[in-house]
């Protein structure tokens, strides 16, 4: 019913006594995210309480790995100040932490260079920095969006942007279409999870049934992902890339969002992910309407397939199917 | 967060690469001592601008006296240089610097930029050396040679790698080792996100690097108060400069439709939007995802700066910021500036219906756009008007 986060989920933050961290886990406790403990460094042994949940107390550790050993905490939400930030996602990293959420805007490159190597080969999962989290509709939110925007269903967003993909989400959930995780990856050069992981994620979730893929221009995450749907994907896709009227080597607000040497532009994500059998909108207004054309098609094809499929395969037949399917050998429609 | 060249060439000294021995003048006076002090037979004097083409754009001169380098600085100062880089406006000289001349034998290109695909920096190489490096990655991909820089530095065997590519001869190869070894250490020890040195030249058989741009990355600052202190004003856009010290993200752009929106994201989709429906924006502006009055009465000061703008569209997605408190400083700061070219707003989200009431009660002359794409053909109609 959804990707990386869900009820098993219990949640730590880091920088919980700090104003936003403490605001948000606040939020995120009331939506229904169980949040068992906060990592400050120097206020171990106290307890923090929420305005928003006042029955509540969560114990403050000051290390991560205390904060696992006496919680069996298996996700982090990451509000450390940025000269801070890299090392906290690597201490979260090194107490095994699955899931590490980090809000943070603005950690330098250079330290994200040495973030990207500490976490490979490890089984964490970093998701940012510079996001707005991730949640899984009706029953945890990691992050900072509003949560009552979001409604829960069987369609997975990925996006790069905070606002952008409230106002996709917000345009599916008014058309009654429910999400199964809605991920913001994060507006930063280099990402913990890329757009090619997310598509990845909800490709092989038996519970989502098609993608919204929002991305900007820089970098190539996007062509990477156009490249991975086209071989692997067969649940439908819809797309918008923002940043079509961008200048050339100005930076659009996210650190990331560059066309540097001419590379990034929004006309080259397009392409990519049109070539791949993307549905790409060129306005961001029509991301919702897209989404729900591209369902109702999907169910007529559907009941087509249901009634072709009447005859059952061969044994061999089905076989030789699922080994294709496996190797990833299956041709896209 | 970018630096003059000559003030990039100071770092890659710190970082013992060799440049040549050079002087800054702001006057004709100054440029023409230079030359005395450096006591060379030929230098150039070169304009200090932010953008490369300088040459091209007569922003740079050989001289062979002291004479002569006051007469070059006297044309190049206070000159608005126009180059592929500045765009049409141009960008005014206030500054020289006066360099001992150097004739190459050969030339390469050297760069060093984040790959963010290999998160990690990657130092690239060329034999295409002067040229334009976006012009040979498109033409002759073939002549660029790239090395990956991991945790550890570039090692001596990747600095083989690359002086084989450039066919450097043994002599000039164990003056490559430190410098490339150390290029990649001073990007990483300094925050870069782009190091170049182009040419990279071989002159009387030593190897310097005859022109350099430095660029930082800004979230890396903090660390290095020398660098900041590098930065030039004059080079920066005034309403950029402007808004990062309210904590608004702003781009100028050349339409007349002013943008205010919250989130980087929905600020790109805004701008696109507004360009579908026929119009053209004037600029990026990221409120931020918490926009407060002081935020929102400064952005508007910030596009009502400029004179190009003929209409303003405001498209807000409350969240936890909610909508009544966003159309409660929206109007407060409308008033505030006494707004004078027709305003579109279009909010959504937490508490949308009162946002919407109190912008109706509010008595401005303002118009509600239900949706994105409602909003843009609304602004675009305005501003055509």
């Amino acid at each position: 019913m959804s990707v990386l986060v869900g009820p098993k989920t219990k949640l730590i933050c880091q920088g919980l006594t700090g104003t936003a961290g403490g605001f948000h886990s606040g939020q995120c406790m009331k939506y229904g995210t169980k949040l068992v403990g906060g990592v400050t460094p120097g206020k171990g042994g106290t307890t923090w309480t929420s305005a928003e949940v006042p029955d509540a107390k969560v114990p403050i550790f000051d290390t991560v790995a205390e904060a696992v050993a006496a919680t069996g905490a298996n996700a982090t939400m990451i509000f450390v100040p940025p000269p801070f930030a890299a090392d906290a996602i690597m201490e979260a990293a090194d107490a095994g932490i699955e899931v590490i959420v980090t809000i943070t805007e603005g950690i330098p490159t250079v330290d994200m260079v040495k973030v990207a190597d500490y976490l490979k080969g490890r089984k964490s999962r970093l998701i940012g920095p510079n996001c707005p989290g991730i949640i899984t509709p009706g029953s945890c939110k990691i992050g900072i969006m509003p949560g009552y925007i979001h409604k829960p269903g069987r369609v997975g967003v990925i996006s790069r942007s905070g606002t952008l993909t409230y106002e996709a989400v917000w345009q599916l959930t008014s058309r009654g279409i429910g999400q199964s995780t809605c991920i913001g990856i994060g507006g930063d050069p280099i990402l913990g999870t890329t757009h090619t992981d997310a598509v990845r994620l909800f490709n092989e979730d038996p519970d989502t049934d098609a993608i919204v893929l929002i991305g900007e221009i820089g970098g190539t995450g996007e062509d990477e992902a156009a490249a991975y749907i086209k071989k692997h994907v067969k649940k439908p896709v819809v797309a918008f890339i923002g940043g079509q009227t961008a200048p050339k080597g100005k930076r659009m607000g996210h650190a990331g969002a560059i066309i540097s040497g001419g590379k990034g532009t929004a006309a080259e994500k397009m392409a990519a992910l049109s070539a791949a059998g993307v549905t790409v909108c060129v306005s961001p207004a029509d991301i919702g309407s897209s989404m729900e054309k591209v369902l109702k098609s999907k169910a007529g094809k559907g009941k087509k397939a249901a009634k072709s499929a009447r005859k059952p395969a061969s044994p061999s037949r089905q076989a030789k199917r699922a080994r294709a399917a496996k190797s990833g050998r299956v041709r896209r429609k | 967060m970018n630096v003059h060249e000559y003030q990039a060439k100071e770092l890659l000294k710190r970082y013992h690469i060799p440049v040549p021995d050079g002087r800054l003048a702001t006057t004709p006076e100054e440029a023409e001592k230079a030359f005395r002090d450096l006591n060379v037979p030929i230098a150039a004097v070169k304009a200090q601008i932010h953008a490369g083409g300088r040459g091209k754009a007569g922003g740079i001169k050989v001289v062979k006296s002291a004479e002569e380098a006051r007469a070059a600085a006297k044309e190049i100062i206070g000159k608005v240089l126009v180059t592929h880089q500045t765009g049409p406006q141009g960008k005014q000289v206030r500054k020289v610097w006066v360099e001992a001349g150097t004739i190459p034998e050969k030339e390469f290109y050297v760069g060093i930029v984040i790959d963010r695909k290999a998160e990690k920096p990657v130092l690239m190489v060329s034999p295409a050396g002067g040229m334009d490096i976006e012009e040979v990655a498109a033409k002759t991909p073939e002549k660029i040679f790239k090395e990956e820089v991991g945790l550890a530095g570039l090692q001596p065997f990747q600095v083989r790698k690359l002086s084989k590519a450039l066919g450097l001869d043994p002599a000039l190869q164990k003056q490559a080792l430190p410098l490339f070894t150390n290029l990649c250490r001073m990007f990483v020890e300094l925050d870069c996100s782009l190091a170049e040195i182009n040419p990279l030249a071989v002159a009387g058989g030593k190897i310097l690097a005859l022109d350099a741009k430095l660029n930082f990355d800004d979230r890396g600052l903090f660390r290095h108060p020398d660098v900041e202190a590098m930065r030039d004003i004059h080079e920066e856009d005034a309403a950029e400069l402007e808004a990062a010290k309210i904590g608004i993200s702003y781009i100028s752009l050349d339409g007349n439709i002013g943008c205010m929106v919250n989130g980087a994201g929905l600020a790109m989709g805004t701008m696109d939007v507004v360009k579908l429906a026929g119009g053209s924006p004037a600029n990026f502006l990221d409120v931020g995802g918490g926009a407060t009055k002081d935020q929102v009465t400064a952005a508007f000061r910030l596009l009502l700066s400029n004179s190009n703008v003929k209409a303003i569209l405001v498209n807000i997605f409350g969240g936890i910021m909610k909508c009544d408190v966003i159309a409660s400083g929206v109007i407060e700061a409308a008033r505030a500036v006494k707004l004078s070219v027709p305003l579109v707003v279009r909010l959504e989200g937490t508490n949308v219906e009162i946002g919407r009431k109190l912008l109706a009660e509010s008595g401005l002359a303002l118009t509600s756009a239900t949706d994105m794409a409602d909003a843009a053909s609304k602004v675009v109609a305005a501003a055509g008007r």
